[in-house]
């Protein structure tokens, strides 16, 4: 079976894999292009670790074929820190403890990111209720909320920074 | 919000520990460098896929692997035939017959072949193509059929321990504990009041995010080296070669960042087949499970019914504890009823104690530790009868925890604490009660529970090497995994030690080659035990340093102090010499500076959690939403208080996760019908609301910071303190966990309150 050539844009770098049909978008990123901050948790959609944001929308990488990716603009963590800085909310992240063994972190970040970016000024419920596809085991969600308001408003004034 | 014991004796002020400065590890952490155990590669990896077991239980008749070894891109198959049974016991017997079924599946998941081949597709179709002849047997799936007479056995040989004379028949029983003190009957007799009832939990999995994932490339020499995930690599250096029959040094293992463990990285799953494939694919193999795969075929906590009595006076004195405590342990035995045995009556002072514990065999994967194994269940008993207590003769909750608790001096049947030292339970209990979230009023179909927890933490071996850089900073390198945050705590207690800053500190999780025995970071273990070793080596540095500015100043040592991180002259004879100073000038005066600290930890002491839940019942649905969720626990010092909240939140969230909605539930052939996350349902962060985190400092003795564990305890208390709290709401007593939706409203269909 031959492979599908892919082209598309990563973290603004133009980019290319060959992947097969069926090959989710999250293996073909993780195996293909060797980026490995996507998790898979769980393979089904169900937990989040491996959120990307691709054309603008956040999606779970697991769920969408590898060839879907062609021609499109794709969002990972590795590209969420500019060449000067980290994104306020990964600073956030760091401040205020939001981690705890790491494996779930770069979901909620693009999760968080992508909340932002539609919702810059969002109260704790509709932190919450945005991240609630993804799945953290270690923190009972206290600090990950507390951090992404705490970003939010850093973003208000300081909006260079998002 | 902190608060700080009284005794002012042992609470020093600290420079560094009790800081809150950005983890050292958290960089590659939020950029996505940091590398898990599924995130490596080697070249000319290859890939392994596991063959597991259709059935709960069925005798194995045949394994063909002929055609699957014909099969595109494979490159070797293992077998039980590749793992004969050691002779040699590393202390888990039941390991080598756990990880790879041999004569009998004794549950669905279990492995039974695996496959190597180059490529994951490749695989996976491989080890479809294995034909395994089954004959299927009846299954027992709960403590309730596997006790029943003439029960499908899961070990057709097994004896019960424990008990004397030995039982004449095999039966499903593996262990009964047995414990009392004092009169049980006089207990009794001398109650005013008697409350006695049974609870039950579903199996919960620990259910990290991460999937077990391990990467072995084994060489011609017979060596072989594993990267892999879990909570103590020393234990899957050691598991594995036994379950191989090689020498433990032949393998070295390199930890990977753990995503997630909770006691369910304690053990090995893959490790064994990876080095064996490799070993005849002569190629490194990867082998990552699926998530279906962690929940069949790992972890889960056991199912338990419990039955607890309670005998009090008309003041709220307890006079007796009895219990009957059943604890599944899954296909092979374990020692989850002793653990409940030790925490079923451990917060409080009971003169007369009578409790049995059973270890019971079913056809579920093999439990392994979570979190303060087995307490929470037994907490969820006891906890719960003295609600009612308290309801009964009109007391309020802490007052009558108050009165019952231990304190320092009072004894605790557990063999891991014998009488208590400086404990923090009481304080627990006040912390709650002067909290302003106690008097908060509540609206209809809202209530409020209150629940205690023990774990009595664990200590072992640990061992640290910290290396003094020529530019002045410090390279503390730990066998333990850090899980959540510990490299953060073994470097401010280095900077504490050698008086410079946390930031100068690199902490570092060495391989099995590269610093010396470390148990697994399991029992709240690591910031205490760790932690001594690291504190240990420090303090050698400080002599080290001492002698070194010694000899630059051609003086006594004697006349020497170490203040802040730079050597002192007692008579001011000579400016101050930095640690960098010292460090630089190395070479002259006797070369590099390094110390290591290793021991047998002691003293750990145990932890003591006090929660409140306030929570509002739909009684159309039977929906339960927390409120508020309130939780207060000694954490003997918190070394960084931020990664201590961090313990205590998660504790609480997973026991609300226990308490609402997970379960492992089983058709009746034995198959899990659950096993993802979208059945399988942890909290989400919609669930939850901000859990109020009351970090109680009363230091522990035994330690040169005053540390206690903090990872576990927090997860005892919030099963009983959810119940208590819809008892609270709506007047139902709920007994059997979890209280979902469906057996919220079947309790409140029935009579309300009648049985409360």
């Amino acid at each position: 079976m031959s492979r599908i050539h892919v082209e598309c844009k990563i973290n603004g770098d133009d980019a290319e894999f060959l992947c097969d049909a069926d090959e989710s978008l999250l293996d073909a990123l993780r195996d293909e292009v060797g980026l490995t901050g996507a998790k898979e948790g769980c393979g089904t959609g169900d937990c989040g670790a491996c959120s990307i944001i691709m054309n603008g929308n956040l999606i779970c990488a697991c769920l969408a074929f590898a060839p879907e990716a062609q021609g499109g603009v794709i969002e990972t963590v590795e590209g969420m820190a500019d060449e000067e800085q980290l994104h306020p909310l990964q600073t956030a992240f760091l401040e205020h403890a939001a981690l705890q063994c790491g494996i779930c972190t770069p979901g909620f970040l693009i999760a968080s990111k992508s909340l932002l970016e539609r919702n810059p000024d969002p109260t704790e419920t509709e932190v919450r209720y945005a991240i609630a596809g993804n799945l953290c085991r270690c923190t009972g969600y206290d600090k990950i909320v507390r951090a992404v308001l705490v970003a939010a408003q850093e973003m208000k004034q300081n909006p260079m920074k998002g | 919000m902190s608060v700080v014991a009284e005794d002012k004796k042992v609470k020093q002020s600290y420079k560094h520990v009790g800081t809150r400065p950005v983890r050292h590890d958290g960089l590659e952490k939020i950029n996505g460098k940091a590398r898990f155990a599924a995130d490596i590669i080697k070249p000319r990896m290859i890939h392994g896929h596991v063959l597991r077991s259709p059935h709960a239980h069925a005798k194995i008749l045949s394994i063909d692997t002929t055609e699957a070894e014909a099969m595109p891109g494979v490159k070797a198959v293992v077998t039980a035939s590749d793992f004969p049974l050691p002779k040699k016991d590393e202390g888990f017997p039941h390991r080598p017959k756990n990880l790879i079924a041999r004569d009998k599946v004794r549950y669905e998941g279990q492995t039974v072949a695996a496959v190597a081949a180059t490529t994951r597709r490749q695989a996976r179709e491989a080890a479809a193509k294995i034909i395994v002849n089954y004959e299927e047997l009846p299954a027992v799936m709960t403590i309730d059929e596997a006790m029943a007479e003439d029960a499908p056995l899961v070990h057709e040989d097994l004896i019960t321990k424990g008990i004397d004379p030995k039982e004449a028949k095999p039966s499903n029983i593996a262990e009964s504990n047995f414990y009392e003190c004092g009169d049980i009957d006089v207990g009794f007799k001398e109650a005013d009041f008697i409350f006695e009832h049974e609870f039950s939990t579903e199996a919960f999995h620990q259910g990290y995010i991460e999937p077990h994932a391990c990467l072995a490339d084994t060489g011609k020499d017979g060596r072989s080296e594993i990267w892999c995930s879990s909570q103590g690599h020393f234990m899957v250096r050691s598991a594995t070669a036994n379950m191989l029959g090689w020498e433990t040094s032949k393998i070295k293992v390199i930890p990977a960042e753990i995503g997630g463990g909770f006691g369910g990285k304690t053990t090995i799953y893959l490790e064994p087949l990876a080095v064996k494939l490799s070993q005849k694919a002569d190629r490194p193999v990867k082998m990552v499970m699926t998530r279906d795969e962690v929940f069949r075929a790992t972890g889960p906590t056991p199912g338990t019914k419990i039955h607890v009595k309670i005998g009090v006076k008309n003041n709220g004195e307890i006079t007796a504890g009895k219990a009957w405590l059943a604890y599944e342990s899954g296909a092979f035995p374990g020692s989850w009823a002793k653990l409940g045995k030790w925490c079923v009556f451990a917060c409080y002072n009971i003169p007369n104690i009578q409790i049995e514990a059973l270890e019971v065999l079913v056809n579920k994967p093999v439990n392994i530790a979570y979190r303060a194994p087995s307490a929470p269940m037994a907490a969820f008993a006891t906890e719960t009868v003295l609600d009612q207590i308290a309801k009964k003769i009109k007391m309020d909750p802490i007052e009558i925890r108050l009165l019952n608790a231990v304190e320092e001096g009072d004894y605790n049947h557990s063999e891991m604490v014998g009488t208590f030292q400086r404990i923090g339970l009481k304080e627990t209990l006040e912390a709650i009660r002067n909290h302003p979230n106690y008097k908060i009023p509540l609206g209809p179909n809202q209530g409020r529970g209150i629940a205690t927890g023990f774990w009595f933490n664990i200590a072992e071996s640990s061992s640290a090497t910290v290396n003094l850089t020529e530019d002045g900073k410090a390279v503390v390198i730990t066998g333990s995994p850090d899980i959540g945050g510990s490299r953060a705590s073994m470097a401010l207690m280095a900077a504490e030690e050698l008086g410079i800053d946390a930031k100068l500190i690199q902490p570092l999780v060495g391989d099995t080659e590269a610093v010396g025995f470390t148990d697994v970071t399991e029992g709240s273990r690591a910031t205490f035990a760790t932690g001594l070793a690291v504190v240990k080596a420090c303090q050698k540095l400080v002599v080290q340093l001492k002698e070194r500015a010694s000899i630059m100043w051609e003086c006594s040592v004697d006349d020497i102090d170490w203040v802040d991180g730079s050597a002192v002259h007692k008579e001011g004879k000579e400016p101050s010499l930095s640690l960098a100073e010292i460090t630089a000038k190395a070479k002259k005066t006797g070369g590099p500076l390094n110390a290591t600290g290793s021991l047998e930890a002691k003293g750990q002491g145990p932890g003591f959690s006090t929660q409140m839940c306030d929570l509002e019942v739909d009684p159309e649905t039977g929906r339960v939403t927390i409120l508020r969720y309130t939780t207060a626990q000694d954490a003997g010092t918190a070394i960084h208080p931020s990664y201590v909240e961090g313990q205590m939140q998660g504790g609480v969230a997973q026991g609300i996760g226990w308490a609402l909605n997970e379960e492992y539930i089983h058709n009746k052939n034995g198959m899990m019908e659950n096993p993802g996350f979208l059945d399988y349902r942890i909290p989400v962060a919609s669930d939850m609301p901000m859990i109020e985190t009351i970090i109680v400092e009363v230091p522990n003795p035994k330690h040169p910071y005053g540390v206690r564990g903090v990872g576990e305890v927090g997860i005892v208390p919030p099963l009983p303190a959810v119940a208590n709290a819809i008892h609270d709401a709506v007047g139902i007593r709920l007994r059997d966990a979890p209280m979902s939706p469906v057996r919220v409203l079947a309790a409140l269909n029935q009579e309300n309150g009648t049985n409360g």
